[in-house]
């Protein structure tokens, strides 16, 4: 298989995964802010926070109004946190490697792609913004169901599941982190009645709340929902889940010591960490790590498979 | 009923299927006897099933668009196709055939000993000047001599159905998987025209490049590792490469793929480290292949390639250089090459050609502008021209202008009333131009020559522009046993 097109099924993967977790979270937000009463609530700056794009983002709006936040979140072209550039990119890399998808999957790709730029005004008013992040939701799944459903599952699938993977591991530890920091920011005593509601955020965000009551029976709280986002090999968007999924593409290819061994070492710090224990600020640094790690994989991975820039 | 051949009128052309008003060719009759009895609700289903199956089956040309970036769209297809009896056919092929193994001597003599120079039979001038001579080829040996493996040369009939040779384009034709999807969806949609119309068919070009290809390779193995080199999405062929690759199962590769080693081998990367490359049918031009070798500043191109080429590690289909032959002031000295080369006389003409660098040809040709078409040496896709009819005051004084400032790249030629054939416009049939660009592929030992080739048709009304680019769409060809 070719360098070239094995990273482009590698990122085609990771964009549609991206448009998707960042089409969950906003949706995921805003309705938690809806439970919150005005004192406790953050603004939509820790939206930007989680995505890292707070410095590309006041290059551009001066305000962290509602109203530009998602706007650069949903349609901003040129910024490179939003689902329509997550879905430009996913169709890019998708037009190239015509020959390795299904013509269903391009087709697919393409409809997404302009229904979310089409429909973009009204994902920004607070009335349509259910129904068209729901609609990506829904679309970025279509494709993905397609991917696992009608691609031969041969080493280019293997990379397929990488990127899908490494991008949801990713995200989650971001949604775990944007937590974190946001409560660091307030008093104790002002958030204690409405913590849990954060994570119970943190959980819809990732679809995990139904999951988290099948699998822990308990009550939503802080230990249990780190520990579960996580820790849980069971639950397809826990960390350890999917960098398991990675680890067992990767057995299947070759020129893969390094990045096996470096990958090996990030999934013991995962499982064997007692994150819940950990103070917001600890949990935090944890989280860093785990994301530079994931960073370190990715970079391994392209060094081993993908075409290098020398 | 919706096409009657009684009122359909050729106004002075040669037409392809129809002899006179009424009147069918011999090797058409069955397929206007058959045309006649379809009514206009079956003419528009069959129509609609071929926009369907060209939809369906993703058949597009690739037009860039600087708003939009590259949008793909599908080339019109008309659903009549265009018919040679088989009889004409044979000797239209083993033309082609004497041409290209002509062409081939004359490129590899170009780079060798230049005996045609030598014997006065071709002037030495002509080499300095032209736009695709590569001094860099110069002494190379590729496989089996051969320079020009594949040859699109593109035929059009003048009003006594004459055959000519319009150009021949040795450097990368396309147009091939247009002639074999046509096909596909004729056959779709006409199945039961093919069950009794004895019409020969044509997929087997796949195989036969593979085949040519694999007879390239510098290593002798079972199965040569072959590619496909594109200069990527955004061509307007790439549709033509990737389903030439798929067909030969042969791998789509752009320029960033590949690397040519110490060793002057070229590799392909891949996720189980470099595989070492045999052949390459690449779908590059020469200038953008290698970077180092032509000193030019691509970013689509393989540094190293041409060095490795040079080597003999690695073989080029078509080979670099093979352009100097596709000039179309040497393409004028084609029949003296066979003659040359071959001993033979030329069995296809070529349309008559004025060479604008010599002074009297000149002259002759502006006398008669108003009957002249005059073509730069050097384009393709109907670019940069002038027909004198067609053209003002000014616009004749400007553009000879610009061909005495350098006669050298100027042909002129008579403008030919093009042969045309029936084309559907709505739910009737109406005469429009069109020309055929057979492929001819030369193996080192045999020369094949597709049956039939691409047509193509002008489909606006008195227009004799056949590119895809300019209005032009294509339709199937047919070559039929005519019992002759």
């Amino acid at each position: 298989m070719l360098s070239r097109v094995a990273e482009n099924v590698y990122w085609f993967a990771r964009y549609v995964e991206r448009a998707e977790n960042t089409a969950r979270m906003i949706l995921a937000y805003s309705t938690a802010l809806l439970d919150l009463p005005v004192y406790a609530r953050s603004d939509w700056k820790s939206l930007l926070t989680t995505l890292a794009s707070e410095q590309e983002y006041s290059l551009k709006y001066d305000s962290f109004a509602e109203r530009d936040v998602l706007r650069y979140l949903i349609v901003e072209k040129e910024g490179s946190s939003s689902i329509i550039f997550s879905l430009k990119m996913a169709r890019e890399n998708c037009r190239t490697i015509r020959g390795f998808i299904p013509r269903d999957l391009w087709e697919r790709i393409n409809e997404l792609y302009s229904f979310a730029g089409e429909e973009a005004h009204s994902g920004i008013t607070v009335r349509g913004r259910y129904d068209y992040l729901n609609e990506i939701i829904t679309r970025s799944q279509t494709i993905t169901g397609l991917t696992t459903g009608s691609i031969l599952h041969d080493p280019g699938y293997d990379f397929l599941k990488m990127g899908r993977n490494l991008e949801r591991a990713d995200m989650t530890t971001r949604i775990l982190d944007a937590r974190a920091s946001d409560m660091m920011n307030h008093s104790e005593e002002e958030l204690k009645p409405f913590e849990n509601i954060q994570w119970m955020a943190a959980l819809q965000s990732l679809s995990a709340y139904h999951m988290y009551r099948r699998s822990v029976q308990a009550r939503v709280n802080r230990p249990h929902v780190i520990c579960f986002l996580l820790q849980e090999d069971a639950f397809p968007r826990a960390v350890s889940h999917s960098l398991g999924e990675s680890r067992q593409c990767l057995t299947r290819l070759p020129r893969r010591d390094r990045v096996l061994k470096r990958l090996r070492k990030l999934e013991k710090d995962v499982l064997k960490t007692d994150a819940a224990a950990f103070s917001n600020e600890e949990l935090h640094r944890f989280l860093d790590e785990i994301q530079i790690g994931i960073a370190e994989v990715h970079e391994q991975i392209a060094a081993a498979y993908f075409l290098s820039e020398d | 009923m919706a096409i009657r051949w009684g009122n359909y009128k050729t106004a002075g052309f040669y037409d392809e299927l129809i002899q006179k008003p009424g009147k069918p060719r011999r090797a058409a009759e069955g397929l206007c006897d058959y045309l006649r009895t379809l009514k206009d609700k079956e003419i528009e289903k069959y129509r609609a099933a071929a926009d369907m199956a060209i939809r369906v089956m993703g058949i597009t040309f690739t037009v860039y668009n600087e708003s939009e970036g590259s949008i793909d769209r599908a080339w019109p297809f008309d659903i009549i196709p265009r018919v040679i009896p088989r009889s004409e056919w044979q000797s239209i092929e083993r033309g082609l055939q004497q041409r290209l193994r002509a062409l081939n001597l004359f490129i590899d003599d170009i780079y060798h000993e230049r005996r045609i120079v030598k014997d006065g039979a071709f002037p030495s001038e002509l080499l300095e000047d032209s736009k695709n001579f590569r001094p860099q080829c110069m002494g190379v040996n590729p496989p089996r001599r051969v320079w020009s493996h594949i040859c699109g040369s593109d035929l059009v009939r003048d009003e006594k159905g004459v055959v000519y040779v319009l150009e021949d384009n040795l450097r990368v034709p396309s147009g091939v998987s247009y002639m074999l999807e046509n096909r596909l969806v004729m056959k779709r949609i006409f199945a039961e025209l093919f069950e009794k119309a004895g019409i020969l068919p044509v997929d087997d070009y796949p195989s036969q490049l593979y085949d040519m290809l694999a007879a390239m390779t510098p290593r002798r193995l079972q199965r040569p590792e072959i590619v496909v080199l594109t200069p990527g999405i955004y061509n307007s062929a790439y549709f033509e490469h990737a389903y030439l690759a798929q067909q030969m199962g042969a791998e789509l590769v752009e320029g960033r793929d590949l690397v040519v080693d110490v060793d002057d081998c070229t590799y392909m990367r891949t996720v189980g480290g470099p595989v070492r490359i045999d052949v390459i049918y690449r779908r590059i031009d020469d200038l953008f292949l290698d970077p180092q070798g032509f000193k030019t500043d691509s970013m689509l191109g393989v540094p190293g390639l041409l060095r490795s080429w040079q080597a003999g590690k690695v073989a080029l289909v078509n080979a670099p250089g093979a352009g100097v032959a596709d000039d179309k002031v040497v393409y004028s000295y084609v029949p003296d090459m066979i003659r040359y080369y071959l001993d033979e006389d030329a069995i296809l003409p070529n349309v008559p050609t004025y060479r604008c660098v010599n002074p009297g040809e000149l002259r002759h040709a502006v006398e008669n502008i108003d009957r002249m078409i005059f073509k730069p040496a050097n384009e393709s896709g109907g670019y940069g021209m002038l027909i004198g009819a067609q053209s003002t005051k000014k616009e004749k004084e400007d553009f000879l202008r610009v061909v005495r400032g350098n006669p050298r790249n100027y042909i002129a030629q008579p403008l030919l009333n093009l042969s045309v054939a029936p084309t559907l416009v709505g739910n009737r049939v109406e005469p429009r131009h069109l020309d055929l660009r057979p492929f001819v592929l030369h193996s080192g030992k045999d020369i094949t020559v597709t049956t039939g080739g691409l047509t193509r048709v002008a489909l606006r009304r008195g227009s004799t522009v056949v590119n895809s680019s300019q209005g032009g769409g294509s339709k199937d060809t047919w070559v039929v046993e005519d019992g002759d």
